[in-house]
């Protein structure tokens, strides 16, 4: 991999250049925490509790007993259909991707099954797949797999040519085809289709959990709309929210390092 | 017809006609899925009961709004985000991650501070369909070639008339797929927000069948949401084939 080759710059500089990229987004956090406490002066606590013990509440919450099962139950639900909508859309993508016809054809289809309001399709999930766990998964890798699926099949099809005569000339079966040309090829932009997977799958999992389920974070969410609960409303957000953008801006990096890697591959590593 | 457009059509018709034939020979019972026919009758009644157009009025509103605002508000920030280069470094992040958010959980919030009725809904669905504007255009700006830039200082065109005529067709293409896209989220915000809380709009009344084992009514209203987003969306893809055509691309 070309990533691994990156000369190594001299100790000082990649420290400097880490805080530089954090000083951004660390001057958004404060800047959320600053509209966030403004916020709470001007609605007051009915409506938005303050920071500090928003986050108090948090970790007071993280430490109860009760609160683990819950955020289990939502890992899980999230981590199935993270993996369903990430294999099943690279599968997709691939398959598709490998016949022009079968891509042409199937592509408009795609566009529009992504760009439907998904969430009214939720009670049919519902009836399909019954209350609880399974829809949740199901709901979650609907949103998913749909974006990776296209950024596979886009990725595919705009391989060089000259890369697949190749593959065809060293007569390569089609699973190697996939393993050996296709899929390196095609990997930077894979990897920007799973990423935006990430974050749909994510918002197809906490709708789902919304609506129809009795344990979970989105269970807990509802729980405290009706009771009202603003304090752990914001939490479980706040909580959600931050694994999000960590787990973003940590696929960003390897995004931009496969990138990197990407522009100057053409004599391979 | 292109051979893809064919294969498409066949492919499409014979999973309406599976679907058709499962449910007529029970294979599917109708407490999951009722016959593509029986929604589609169900739609047709469904359009001729004026209580439905008072419904489908509310959301349609709710969601033109939204939509307006998140068209016209996100390209104006992902315009001025492309001329700042250090907030838009600071806020990148964050906006590739906007979508993990989850919206709902602020709707109760919206609700108290802007009280019950349409307003929080259009909050939401404002808030939840901008930022894909704000992407959409900040991906269609840094495509703009740089040599039409350059064309635009060597003609002393005035700010107001590079952005009308050189930036914004240019980047076009990518502006009109986050159009597609704010669009969707309006909806989702919207019939999102009337399922969890409301009583009135299409997502109430669908929300309101599925509680009620009205599966008949419930995937005629489905059809007709999802057949409205979709005509929208042909229509603005036909347009943006039509004007890429006119460049001859």
């Amino acid at each position: 991999m070309t990533v691994a080759a990156e000369p190594a710059a001299p100790g000082a500089r990649p420290l400097t250049a880490a805080l530089g990229a954090l000083r951004g987004p660390a001057l958004v956090t404060l800047a959320v925490l600053v509209m966030w406490q403004l916020a709470h002066e001007l609605a007051g606590d009915v409506a938005i509790t303050a920071p500090a013990p928003t986050l108090a509440h948090l970790v007071e919450m993280i430490g109860q007993a009760r609160f683990l099962p819950h955020l289990a139950e939502t890992a899980m639900a999230f981590g199935q259909a993270l993996l369903i909508a990430w294999m099943g859309g690279v599968l997709i993508g691939l398959c598709l991707g490998g016949s022009r016809l079968a891509g042409e054809a199937a592509e408009p289809v795609l566009v529009t099954l992504y760009s439907i309001p998904k969430v009214t399709l939720y009670p049919v999930i519902l009836l399909l797949f019954g209350l609880g766990m399974q829809a949740k998964v199901a709901f979650g890798a609907f949103h998913g797999i749909i974006p990776v699926a296209l950024f596979t099949l886009n990725a595919v099809r705009n391989i060089p040519a000259v890369q697949i005569r190749t593959a065809r000339a060293l007569r390569l079966s089609p699973a190697q085809r996939a393993r050996h040309v296709l899929l390196p090829a095609a990997l930077p932009e894979v990897f920007a289709g799973l990423r935006l997977g990430f974050s749909l799958t994510l918002l197809g999992s906490m709708l789902g959990e919304l609506f129809a389920s009795q344990r979970g974070l989105g269970f807990l969410l509802m729980k405290a709309i009706d009771l009202h609960d603003v304090e752990t409303i914001l939490a479980i957000a706040v909580l959600i929210s931050v694994f999000a953008v960590a787990a973003n801006m940590g696929l960003l990096a390897i995004d931009r390092r496969l990138r990197r890697g990407a522009a100057p591959a053409g004599h391979g590593a | 017809m292109s051979p893809a457009a064919i294969l498409r059509t066949v492919v499409l018709a014979g999973a309406v006609a599976a679907l058709e034939i499962a449910c007529r020979t029970g294979a599917i019972p109708p407490t999951m899925v009722v016959a593509p026919s029986t929604m589609l009758v169900g739609a047709v009644e469904a359009l001729d009961d004026p209580e439905f157009w008072r419904h489908f009025g509310v959301t349609v509103e709710a969601v033109a709004i939204a939509m307006s605002i998140a068209i016209v508000g996100g390209f104006c920030t992902g315009f001025m985000l492309t001329r700042i280069p250090p907030l838009r470094r600071a806020v990148s992040p964050f906006l590739a991650s906007y979508y993990s958010i989850p919206h709902l959980a602020f709707y109760p919030l919206l609700i108290v501070i802007f009280g019950l009725g349409r307003a929080p809904l259009i909050v939401l669905a404002t808030l939840f369909a901008m930022v894909a504007m704000i992407l959409a255009t900040m991906a269609g700006l840094d495509r703009v070639p740089p040599v039409l830039a350059r064309t635009a200082r060597i003609h002393r065109l005035s700010l107001l008339s590079e952005i009308w005529q050189v930036r914004l067709p240019a980047a076009a293409p990518h502006i009109l797929s986050g159009l597609k896209l704010a669009v969707a989220y309006s909806f989702i915000g919207v019939i999102a927000g009337e399922f969890i809380m409301s009583t009135e709009g299409i997502g109430h009344e669908i929300a309101y069948a599925y509680d009620n084992f009205n599966n008949r009514r419930m995937y005629a209203l489905i059809l007709i949401v999802l057949a409205l987003v979709t005509t929208f969306n042909m229509t603005v893809f036909a347009w943006e084939r039509r004007m890429l055509k006119r460049r001859g691309l």
